[in-house]
């Protein structure tokens, strides 16, 4: 879940998130070497006595600040479709929900067997025991197998709305008359908020 | 409704709508749909030979599965009043 003064991601409960908390690793790592080396090189230039008042071409200079970007986006799109094409890989789940947004909760279907549905209502602040959180807390939570290929169908029955779980990298938006799917793998046994 | 022959690998009970590849994309929408319409022509197809309607049932599990409740009564009322807006 999230805490106070949080600055990355919420710990990964699938693998597609743990790939994706990599990625941002990686590609936030690429940003921070650029940044500093552009930092130090104007630091450089605002330090120097030097000059050079007939510049006429930098052929070399030009082909290495041309190379050079080319390679590094290489190396961040390289992971990024990979990631991108993991997410898209045909997996046979096991279990089917559908989730359908209403203004405003939340109302969840287990049709695979016997029809189950229930409403999920947000928990007003005002009626919140000591220690649940804030604008998380639900009467009715979703209740999932761990470790097994899940189907969660996402619709909505008025407006847009978008059903997310951030420690399952899922974001999925909610359209009246359309069914969006997208596929959950939980690693491990735990509550998760979103 | 609850016997009907699951798709093959399976053991015994059905498990949920496989993985369909008329229908690969995230909008499943037409998924659901069309999985309605083909139980309901299977069932009026059957019924005008005479025989068995036991085939259908699993066009009936898949769209149980994947259609929401609210589509599927709304639909039904539709069907019952003649309004409906699909080929049966």
């Amino acid at each position: 879940m999230a805490y106070p003064m949080q600055l990355g991601f919420q710990d990964a409960t699938s693998p597609i998130m743990e790939e994706l908390l990599h990625f941002h690793d990686h590609t936030l790592m690429i940003v921070f070497l650029i940044s500093s080396l552009v930092l130090y090189i104007i630091s450089l230039m605002l330090t120097t006595k030097l000059t050079h008042t007939s510049t006429m071409d930098a052929q070399e200079v030009e082909t290495i600040w041309t190379i050079l970007p080319a390679i590094i986006l290489i190396l961040i799109a390289l992971p990024s479709l990979r990631i991108l094409y993991m997410m898209d890989e045909i997996n046979n789940p096991s279990l089917t929900v559908k989730t359908m947004g209403h203004q405003w909760y939340w109302s969840y279907e287990y049709t695979d067997y016997e029809d189950l549905s229930f409403d999920s209502y947000m928990i007003p602040t005002s009626e919140l025991k000591p220690g649940e959180l804030r604008l998380l807390e639900v009467d009715n939570r979703v209740v999932l197998p761990m470790e097994m290929t899940i189907r969660m169908l996402v619709s909505s029955e008025d407006v847009l709305h978008s059903w997310a779980v951030p420690s399952l990298g899922l974001k999925t938006d909610a359209i009246p008359g359309r069914l969006n799917q997208t596929t959950l793998m939980s690693s491990r046994p735990g509550l998760y908020y979103g | 409704m609850l016997g009907a022959e699951c798709p093959k690998p399976c053991k015994g009970k059905w498990p949920t709508p496989p993985f369909d590849p008329r229908f690969p994309n995230q909008n499943q929408t037409r998924n659901c749909y069309q999985n309605f319409l083909d139980y309901h022509r299977c069932i009026k197809t059957m019924n005008r030979r005479g025989k068995s309607t036991q085939p259908c049932e699993y066009y009936f599990r898949v769209y149980h599965s994947l259609c929401p409740i609210s589509w599927v009564q709304r639909w039904k009322e539709q069907i019952k009043d003649g309004t409906f807006a699909g080929k049966i």
